[in-house]
This record gives C-alpha cells, sequence and structure tokens, in this order.
C-alpha cells in the first residue's frame, strides 16, 4: 500500500531543495538582468510563500503573483449578485469554498448566511445535486467559480441536473480562463514579466498547449509546474536555465499529471455546455474579452442570470481607489508598495482583490511574509 | 445534524420532560442521578453546598458539535473534558462540576443514555463529580440535537501557572500529535465523504497533569489546543508574554491520517482543533523530564520539544521549515473552509 508520506516526502525534501536552490542561485549569477517570474495561479502562490521558497532565491529573481485566484478576482458586484439570490425567498445557494468570505458591497456571503440566508458551501460540486432533490420544493443556485481546473465539475453537474430531470437546479456562472488573464496582465506596457509558471491543474484539464500563444507572443519562457516545493524550485531553474539560454519554450515540469492535449473528455463536456462570454470584468484587471465563459443558449432555462436578470441589475463596483491589486497583478507593485495593506486593508476587512482569499498576494504577504 | 436512530418504537424526548412534573423528574432521576450517583447531588437541594479550601480555579464552558457521535468520543465526553481540562491547565484538581441540558424535542432517550454513560465515565478518570444540574427541553428546530453546558471548580495544586508567564529561554513542548480532534469532526460532517480510522484525541488530561504537579517541575505556561489549535495557543501566549516565540515545522507531531486529510483539503494541521492535547512552556532544562513524563502517563506516546521562547519578533510565532525559510504561524481565520482546486 502507497503511504501519504511516501507520495510527497520526495517532494518536500530538504536536502533536493537546498540542491536546487544552490543551482538556481549559481546559474542566476551568471544571468546579467532581472529575472520576473509570474506564478499566474493562486496555488503556487500559496505554495511559495507557505513553504518561504521566494526566501531561497537571489536578488534577481522576483516573483509576481498573477491574477490566478478564482475568488480574488470576483468583482463585487457579481458577489452582490450572490447574495440577492440567497435572499430570494425558497432559494437555497450552493457555492465552493472561501467564496463565503469574500465581502460584496454589502457583505459577505457568511454575513448573510447568519441574516438566515440558506447559502451552503461545499467541497464537491455534484453535492449541489442531492441537495436539489432533498429540497424539490426550493430553487437551488449553484454559484458556479474557477478557472479550467474546475469548470469540468459544473459541466457534469448541469449534465446530471438534464439527465435525471432536476428542474429546481439553476446555474450562476462565473467560470474564467487562464490564457485572457495572461494577456490582460502583459498588455500593459509597464509589465514586467519576463518568465511564466504556468498552472499546473488547469493544464491536466486544458493540456500544456494552453500556453503556447503566451510563449510565442510574449517570448517568454512558460514552465507548468507541480504544487509541492520541489516542483516549484524545479520549474524556477528551467526558467533560469531558459533565460540564461536566451530561448523561450514550454516546458513541463508537472509531467506526472500533465500532456500537451489534456483531457479532451473534460474539454468537451465544457463545450457542450458552456461557451464564451463576450467580456468578464475582473477585480482587479478590469473588463477582460473573451475571458469567461456563460451557459449555452440550449440551457437558458438553468440560467439564474436570465431567471432573475430583474433582481441582479447591479453597477459595477469598483475597489477603494487607494486598492493597488491592479498593479500587483501585473508586477508593477508589490502588496508592500500598497499604502492600505495592513492597516486599511486586512484579511478581515478586505478592500482590494488580492487580500480576499488565502491564495492572494497580498493575503499569502500578509501572512506568511516579513519575518 | 440530528441524531438518526429515529425507529418508530422508540422512546424520544418530549416537551413534557423539561416541564417540571413528574416526567421531567422521572427523565432525572432514572438517568443522570443515576450515572452521576453522589451524595452531594442525590441531596436535591436548590444549590450544591462545597467546602472549597484555598485558591480555587473556575471555569465554564458550553458544548455543542455536529455530529454528536464521532471517532474517538462523543459530546458527552466532550463536555466532562473539555471542562476539566481547563481546570487541570491552570494547575487545578478538578473537583466539582455543574451540567446543563438543553434538550431538541424529540431527541432519541437511547442516545441520550449513551451520552451521559460517556460523561460517567469520563469523569471516573478525574474522580469529579457532578454536584448540581439543569435540565431544559425545547421545541422540535430549537436547538441541535442537544447542546450541554459544563461548569467546574478545582482547588489550585500548582500556582503561577498563566499566559502572561513565559520566558526567553523557556522550551515549547506539545503533549501528542495535533489535529486529530479537528479532522475527526471535518470527516465526520457531510460532505466529505472518507473513510479512515482517524479518531479524536478527546481525553482528559488530568491523570497526565497529575502526574507533572506530583514530579514538583516548573512549568510556566500550559494550555489545550483546543479551537485555533496550536497555532491559537502560540500566538496568544506570545502577545500576553510580550515573547517570540520560535517552532520547527519537523518537529510537530501529525499522525499521517491528519496529514492526508489536510493535504486534500487545503487545511494545516496546526489550525485543527484538538480536546485532549496541550502545550507547555517549561524551562530547557527540564524539557526533555516532561516530554518522558507525559509520554509515559498521557493517552500517545509522541510528545515533543517543538521550539522555544525568544526575546525578540514580541508578539509573534515564526515557524522554520525543514529547509531554513521562515514564516509566522499566524491566528486562524474564519471558519475552516476546504480549497476550492
Amino acid at each position: 500500500m502507497i503511504e501519504l508520506n511516501q507520495l510527497y516526502q520526495g517532494f518536500r525534501d530538504p536536502t533536493t531543495i537546498h540542491n536546487l536552490a544552490r543551482e538556481i542561485q549559481t546559474l542566476a549569477s551568471q544571468y546579467p538582468g532581472n529575472i520576473n517570474i509570474m506564478e499566474v495561479c493562486g496555488g503556487h502562490t500559496h505554495t511559495i510563500m507557505k513553504y518561504g521558497l521566494n526566501q531561497l532565491l537571489p536578488a534577481n529573481i522576483e516573483f509576481v503573483h498573477g491574477p490566478g485566484c478564482p475568488v480574488c478576482i470576483m468583482p463585487k458586484e457579481r458577489i452582490d449578485h450572490a447574495a440577492i439570490l440567497a435572499s430570494q425567498p425558497e432559494v437555497i445557494l450552493v457555492t465552493l469554498g472561501d467564496m463565503i468570505r469574500v465581502p460584496g458591497s454589502k457583505g459577505s456571503l457568511a454575513q448573510f448566511r447568519a441574516q438566515g440566508c440558506d447559502i451552503r458551501p461545499i467541497y464537491d460540486p455534484l453535492d449541489t445535486l442531492t441537495i436539489a432533490k432533498e429540497n424539490p420544493e426550493k430553487t437551488v443556485i449553484f454559484f458556479a467559480i474557477g478557472f479550467e481546473t474546475s469548470t469540468p465539475m459544473t459541466a457534469v453537474l448541469i449534465e446530471q441536473a438534464e439527465q435525471q430531470g432536476v428542474n429546481n437546479l439553476l446555474f450562476h456562472i462565473n467560470h474564467v480562463l487562464v490564457p485572457p488573464a495572461i494577456d490582460a496582465v502583459m498588455a500593459d506596457p509597464k509589465a514586467t514579466v519576463n518568465a511564466f509558471i504556468g498552472p499546473s491543474h488547469v493544464s491536466v484539464i486544458s493540456g500544456a498547449k494552453l500556453y503556447r500563444p503566451a510563449v510565442e507572443r510574449y517570448h517568454t519562457p512558460v514552465v507548468v509546474a507541480g504544487f509541492e516545493p520541489v516542483d516549484v524550485m524545479e520549474s524556477i531553474l528551467r526558467i533560469v536555465k531558459q533565460k540564461l539560454a536566451g530561448t523561450a519554450e514550454l516546458d513541463v515540469q508537472y509531467s506526472r499529471a500533465v500532456s500537451e492535449d489534456g483531457n479532451l473528455h473534460a474539454q468537451q463536456k465544457v463545450n457542450q455546455y458552456l461557451m464564451i462570454r463576450p467580456q468578464f470584468r475582473w477585480r482587479g484587471l478590469g473588463p477582460v474579452a473573451n475571458s469567461a465563459l456563460m451557459l449555452r443558449p440550449e440551457y437558458a432555462h438553468r440560467d439564474a442570470e436570465r431567471i432573475f436578470s430583474e433582481k441582479l441589475n447591479v453597477a459595477d463596483i469598483d475597489d477603494h481607489k487607494a486598492c493597488q491589486c491592479g498593479d500587483i497583478l501585473r508586477g508593477i507593485a508589490k502588496p508592500k508598495d500598497c499604502k492600505v495593506f495592513g492597516r486599511g486593508c486586512t484579511p478581515e476587512s478586505p478592500l482590494g482583490s488580492c487580500m480576499v482569499s488565502s491564495e492572494g498576494a497580498c493575503n499569502a504577504y500578509y501572512r506568511y511574509n516579513g519575518v | 445534524m440530528s441524531v438518526e436512530i429515529k425507529l418508530p418504537t422508540e422512546k424520544a424526548v418530549q416537551l413534557s420532560h423539561g416541564g417540571g412534573g413528574k416526567e421531567m423528574n422521572n427523565l432525572i432521576k432514572s438517568i443522570f442521578f443515576k450515572a452521576f450517583a453522589n451524595p452531594i447531588l442525590a441531596s436535591e437541594e436548590d444549590a450544591a453546598v462545597l467546602n472549597l479550601d484555598g485558591p480555587t480555579a473556575f471555569t465554564t464552558d458550553s458544548f455543542t458539535v455536529s455530529p454528536l457521535f464521532f471517532a474517538g468520543g462523543d459530546i458527552g465526553k466532550l463536555a466532562v473534558a473539555g471542562t476539566v481540562n481547563d481546570l487541570a491547565m491552570m494547575g487545578a484538581e478538578p473537583q466539582y462540576l455543574s451540567c446543563s441540558f438543553i434538550i431538541e424535542e424529540g431527541f432519541a432517550i437511547a442516545s441520550l443514555k449513551q451520552i451521559v454513560a460517556s460523561m460517567a465515565s469520563e469523569l471516573h478518570k478525574s474522580g469529579t463529580r457532578v454536584v448540581c444540574g439543569d435540565t431544559k427541553v425545547v421545541p422540535k428546530g430549537c436547538a441541535d440535537g442537544l447542546f450541554i453546558n459544563t461548569s467546574g471548580v478545582g482547588r489550585i495544586l500548582k500556582p503561577h501557572i498563566s499566559v502572561n508567564h513565559l520566558q526567553p529561554g523557556d522550551a515549547i513542548i506539545v503533549s501528542g500529535d495535533i489535529g486529530r480532534h479537528g479532522a475527526a469532526i471535518l470527516m465526520a460532517r457531510e460532505g466529505l465523504n472518507l473513510e479512515s480510522d482517524l479518531r479524536s484525541d478527546c481525553a482528559n488530561l488530568w491523570p497526565v497533569v497529575e502526574q507533572l504537579i506530583a514530579a514538583n517541575i516548573t512549568i510556566h505556561a500550559m494550555r489545550d489546543a483546543t479551537r485555533g489549535g496550536l497555532a491559537a495557543v502560540l500566538n496568544e501566549w506570545a502577545q500576553a508574554s510580550k515573547v517570540g516565540i520560535s517552532v520547527a515545522e519537523s518537529q510537530i507531531p501529525v499522525s499521517d491520517e491528519v496529514k492526508g486529510l489536510c493535504e486534500l483539503y487545503g487545511f494545516e494541521p496546526h489550525d485543527l482543533a484538538n480536546e485532549g492535547t496541550f502545550i507547555l512552556a517549561v524551562p530547557q532544562t527540564i524539557a526533555s523530564g516532561v516530554v518522558e513524563i507525559i509520554n509515559r502517563y498521557g493517552d500517545s506516546q509522541t510528545a515533543a520539544i517543538i521550539g522555544q521562547v525568544e526575546d525578540n519578533h514580541h508578539g509573534k510565532v515564526i515557524l522554520t521549515t525543514p529547509w531554513g525559510s521562515t514564516r509566522y504561524l499566524d491566528l486562524p481565520q474564519g471558519e475552516l473552509l476546504p480549497r476550492i482546486c
């Protein structure tokens, strides 16, 4: 039998980490400029900060913490949507994880739950099907969030609801896409990113090929990395080697899970039920074209945004003026450059997107950094 | 979540059981008096009469847990161990407890008996007596099965244990592997469908604390790492005593089961609750002896020195990773929610 320890021990081995750090130090010292690596995914931000990997790197390697946290990038008006939906009579609102902590303009979903709204955080989206079946007299709304990684689970939930005739289950779709977010970050002429750590669980679904356009468009190395400390350190080493060699290639460090084409079956399910949304406003980045998904018209009968459209007429709500999340996401500013960081803006009362979830850059800095 | 045993023939608590009449009398006598039998309780006066001598510790706690029965314990065991442990952590011998039940109408009598029996067995471990109590029954839907409040008093045998007494140079000791109660409860809840041998660490800590007191060792601070886990205790200590605390991640004992749950759901073992695991700050010179005593008399044999108290980074707890990088060990925030992907 495989023991858990055996599964991850090698990926957290101090000797391996030290050796990788030493090799990175040696090679990076031969590189004349700065290597600004964007780890797009919040999971990587968390790994880097939690395991203190940034402390093991030379001064000319910097991390730019990207927009890959599905909770962080949710604009306030869409969190308000969730709260409005949850406040409707006979509605159960179901959503994932720490979405319920994030404040909209009138409070977080946790606060609305305390006021009596039926809001249920779940781990497995398919649990929503059970909730809908157990409450046939209620309208159950799945507030769907996440990048390419979690979208297939929503697609399967739609499929199951259709096949089993669970008609009281509706969807509010907030699924977003990684490549347009990378483009939005790189579109800023001040953007300093010159290498990427590619989100790897996204790539398990979409395939490593997802990043080819970025490699070609921006002439930057993209290394698809796993989430353990050794994975991230090895990926940084591969980036440094590419920078030294002057190459810009797509490289898969997380080869134990990521293939070129990804999970075609999952992709097919997503395409069957969802389609590109012409525009989605990202918290911190603003409106980004073709950067999110929506239900296909044939499933309009399950679209909570359409069915409750009169109630959901909420104007765009910007973050606090002092908030620098947009600059932080582009790599122009660090969390500590922001005037409100740790003062007006804390995990308990976040002003901007990067502070809201444990995968946000400011939140990770607030919790772990500064020792 | 309500208790699942709901056969039509089964007896359930009714509103009349809380009405102060015959039914209530029957319930109290046949269940509570029988299980908690002692002369003070049996005297049935309006208040228990106690003979207390010298400095006395006094504490109270209310217990609500879902599910009521979990691997390694139930709400009854928790309600006794929780209050007994609060007294023990102050160096006090747990003597007398009060015990109040708020019961939801329809609650199975058999479940109530089972819970009370586990309270009695836990009381026995520390020679503690329930000397007064109260029972209320509320209409269905007004409580989640059963709530228990216990208060306790105990004679202080070892004074000067305090959150304010940590001193630079002290060793930080944890009495066993952390996070088992929180992990067991999370697993038992709906939604996380996992199978595991994981059991709560829920335990009466007086027997082991009694041995520490008998050995006459110096204890600067001692606290059971309940809600908020190890992280909460260390942060409270660092702030209250205005010292810094450093711990080595590799020295903190965590069972494979707890590690597994944390890996899957994105939790940290040091944020998870414990109900029978405590933290001590003692002078470095006696630390290994303390670990030996705990391992000899405690439930788990995994006590360990995990760090030390320092005279810098006041108010902060710093965790060192096995590869030498450091980070703050922060207080857990908000409710524990599984990560998204």
